[in-house]
């Protein structure tokens, strides 16, 4: 910083920290806006009792919904070949195995989507569906 | 005590048409679908009308309302995907309003009942199929069978795959329906309870702080419960559609 440099800026003392202090404002203001845009989504926080009860809802769910599918299938089977009982059998025990399935894609696309909000970052959620 | 089924029933306003002895009616759940529509299209163009550079208190709720659903898009499908983007907000927009209109006092509540909840839900799916067939032609079909499997146990992995695939629909449809229903019902028993207590006298009027405290807690768990079915509803719409433009990746 030169002299004049220094003598210059004494001499508009005043108006120089009004315009620094508003250049900081808008700073901050630019800064507030450019986080919010950045910022994660709003879905259903992680930490809440309700999404927690979300969650249970619909593990809950996707698992009833196999079986429920898997016994209907098997039920329609026999009504149609005749097979009865094994097509009910055999079908049930598939949709246990599809619920399982279910449950373990959806749990699995949830904690996807929390790392990626914890990152903070926003790449496409990985959607791995194969095994 | 008053039923708690009584908000569920399906009142016949006018009797429209009947094809093949087939009676058509305009019921009350067609009369709260009207609404619903008519509200989110008021909404949106009241936000967007006169859209400013500084959104006014309307027009912010719109582009939060907009981007939020624009971002879940983007980062479930990619930008392919955005193609799909006025199906998913309309969904969205629908089982958002629907839910959220249903907790009004003597409000009829159209996702409570299946038959709506597993038509968006069947819409959806053969949507996914369609466009899935479109896109891939027979090769879609790889979708039920993983590669890497042994031959031995293919038919196995592939008849639970098969399943798991028809489970979509009546899970995402089942869901909202249920929480909705259940939500509901919950509600008005806890409301009945007040009203029958507080008919017992000074002991019943103190006995019924309880259960009100307990309505207002679930009314606030509701407001909550339909946010959140209409978000999941949405955000599984999306997941599903993906597995229709990108199987196996």
């Amino acid at each position: 910083m030169t002299p004049q440099d220094r003598s210059r800026r004494g001499a508009a003392g005043g108006s120089d920290a009004e315009r620094l202090s508003k250049r900081l404002h808008d700073l901050s203001e630019r800064i507030r806006t450019e986080t919010a845009e950045h910022a994660p989504p709003k879905g259903p926080g992680a930490g809440d009792h309700g999404s927690r009860y979300g969650v249970a809802i619909r593990l809950a769910s996707e698992f009833v919904a196999a079986v429920l599918v898997g016994a209907g299938l098997g039920w329609l089977l026999d009504r149609l070949a005749g097979t009865s009982p094994f097509g009910l059998i055999i079908l049930l025990l598939l949709g246990f195995g599809a619920g399982i399935l279910n449950m373990a894609r959806a749990s699995r696309r949830m904690a996807n989507s929390e790392a990626a909000a914890a990152a903070k970052a926003s790449p496409p959620i990985d959607e791995d569906e194969d095994e | 005590m008053t039923d708690p089924l009584h908000q569920f029933e399906i009142h016949v306003i006018a009797p429209l048409f009947s094809i093949f002895g087939v009676q058509f009616n305009f019921t009350n759940a067609a009369l709260f679908m009207l609404v619903i529509v008519a509200i989110i299209c008021a909404l949106l163009y009241a936000a967007f009308a006169n859209p400013e550079l500084v959104p006014s208190r309307l027009q912010s709720v719109g582009e939060v309302w907009y981007e939020f659903v624009h971002n879940m898009v983007r980062q479930v499908m990619g930008e392919d995907g955005m193609k799909f983007f006025p199906l998913v907000f309309s969904i969205f927009s629908f089982v958002l309003v629907a839910n959220m209109l249903g907790m009004f006092p003597y409000f009829f509540t159209v996702t409570s009942h299946v038959i709506v909840t597993a038509a968006l839900a069947v819409f959806v799916i053969l949507l996914v199929i369609t466009v899935g067939i479109m896109r891939h032609g027979l090769g879609w079909f790889r979708l039920f069978a993983p590669h890497g499997v042994p031959i031995a146990i293919l038919p196995f992995i592939s008849a639970i795959e098969v399943i798991s695939f028809l489970s979509r629909p009546v899970s995402l449809g089942l869901r909202l329906f249920g929480n909705m229903l259940a939500g509901h019902i919950v509600l008005k028993v806890f409301a009945g309870f007040v009203v029958s207590l507080s008919a017992l006298g000074i002991t019943g009027i103190f006995g019924a702080i309880f259960p009100l405290g307990m309505a207002v807690g679930l009314t606030a768990l509701e407001f909550l419960v339909a946010f959140l079915q209409a978000f999941v509803f949405a955000i599984l719409t999306c997941v599903y559609l993906n597995d229709a433009l990108h199987p196996g990746h």
